[in-house]
């Protein structure tokens, strides 16, 4: 590892003065499970690090009827995944958490880590993609939202522009419901070889509300726009629900590496989100009722 | 580049001057030496450098020493039950846990924690809370029937 200074500023402020003073040769870091890998394989030499983590601007879970749930950048996956208020507005978020890595590295990453690592494997983005989730950046300037899904642009590049981080994630009430699936070879200390997040709501036996968001399969995590259209506002058929998962498996472009081939991935992609959707209608069906 | 922070391990408080680039788990072997934290992947993957920091389990490969300023650290030296063992050690050792011993300080420290904030864990719970553990020995049933018998033991 290259030296390097270490700040660890106590307030947003003063982690923003920072950011700009130190320039392109600081890197952020947070839980470092990642970033700290790359230093040490040579990936990464940055001149300083700022470490947000005593920020307090950048931790904490609140939740309002009119904004929902806010999830600080700094907020760790346990806290996340221990967190009452997350496990009654969006237990899928909990879900999700609790089969990211280990109890070790779950202390440690945080939910802004995961979504500024962009990679097109973060477990955390498809789940927040379909919840509706918007990221607030803030910067010099001062704070601007972005839809989630737009605040990745390609395998490790973000919407973030200099001078700005992620200071935290808003996900709006939904009466919906979500769901994650992760496939890996084992349940834990594992990444995604596909990931799929279905979002839904029944009304009187209709579906609404259908989001559908695909993880490891493209540059960025993505929406399978076509799968979506097609399912809004429809009543959910077996065979429509088969179209919708061959839609999103078209909507996809999985590359072939150690952890799947692409033809692989994509008969993934249409299994996973034909078992997402009949869950979640079942599970929609239940609760309406019916 | 070097910096100043303090830390408390196992009880006792430290004043270090260190290189920003040190991990905990170089300060504790190091520094302090106190060898039971182990060094195995240094990438956060095999788990035999858990410790407790601030009472929650960490890879401390994956720690940065100077983020640890005023924090309080575990280590398996630091468990103490009157002059024995831990219970979860002593279920380990009742029950054939050890094989090698390389992955055991780090099981223990996952299990501490775990039995810290569950009593009664269920199988598929210590199961969840050992994951970021590897036995190269894979002895791993019996890991785990030692850590339902000190949960037995502890209530």
């Amino acid at each position: 590892m290259q030296p390097f200074e270490y700040h660890s500023p106590r307030s947003l402020p003063e982690a923003l003065r920072l950011l700009q003073e130190l320039g392109d040769g600081a890197r952020l870091i947070a839980g470092g499970t990642d970033l700290l890998l790359r230093m040490k394989q040579g990936q990464l030499a940055p001149r300083a690090l700022i470490d947000l983590r005593r920020a307090a601007e950048l931790h904490g879970i609140s939740f309002s009827p009119e904004e929902g749930l806010r999830i600080g950048a700094a907020v760790t996956l346990r806290e996340l995944q221990r967190s009452p208020l997350v496990r009654d507005h969006c237990p899928c978020l909990c879900e999700t958490a609790s089969w990211m890595a280990s109890e070790q590295v779950r202390s440690l990453a945080t939910v802004g880590g995961n979504l500024c690592n962009a990679s097109p494997a973060a477990d955390l983005a498809p789940p927040l993609m379909v919840l509706d989730a918007q990221a607030v950046l803030v910067g010099p300037q001062g704070e601007r939202r972005l839809p989630v899904e737009a605040f990745f642009l390609g395998p490790g590049q973000t919407a973030l522009d200099r001078g700005e981080l992620l200071k935290e994630v808003l996900v709006p009430p939904t009466p919906g419901n979500a769901l994650y699936l992760k496939h890996a070879p084992r349940a834990f200390m594992d990444i995604a070889v596909v990931g799929v997040a279905v979002h839904l709501r029944m009304e009187r036996g209709l579906a609404r509300a259908v989001r559908i968001a695909l993880g490891a399969v493209g540059p960025t995590p993505l929406r399978a726009g076509p799968s979506e259209a097609l399912l809004e506002g429809s009543a959910p058929t077996a065979s429509l629900l088969e179209e919708a998962a061959d839609l999103a498996a078209r909507a996809c472009s999985p590359i072939d590496d150690l952890r799947g081939s692409a033809w692989y991935r994509r008969r993934m992609v249409r299994v996973l989100t034909r078992r997402a959707l009949d869950r979640l209608c079942a599970a929609s069906l239940v609760g309406e009722g019916t | 580049m070097k910096q100043v922070i303090h830390l408390t391990v196992n009880g006792d408080s430290h004043e270090l001057y260190l290189d920003t680039r040190r991990t905990l788990l170089d300060v504790l072997r190091n520094e302090l030496g106190l060898m039971g934290t182990h060094r195995s992947c240094d990438a956060g993957d095999c788990g035999a450098c858990t410790v407790l920091l601030n009472d929650l389990p960490v890879t401390s490969c994956l720690v940065l020493a100077v983020a640890c300023d005023g924090a309080q650290v575990l280590t398996v030296e630091g468990l103490r039950c009157g002059d024995g063992l831990h219970p979860v050690q002593q279920a380990l050792v009742e029950t054939g846990g050890i094989q090698c011993g390389f992955c055991t300080p780090g099981m223990v420290m996952s299990a501490v924690a775990l039995l810290g904030e569950k009593r009664r864990p269920s199988e598929a719970e210590i199961r969840a809370a050992l994951a970021g553990n590897l036995c190269r020995c894979t002895g791993y049933g019996k890991i785990i029937q030692a850590v339902q018998r000190a949960a037995g033991e502890a209530t």
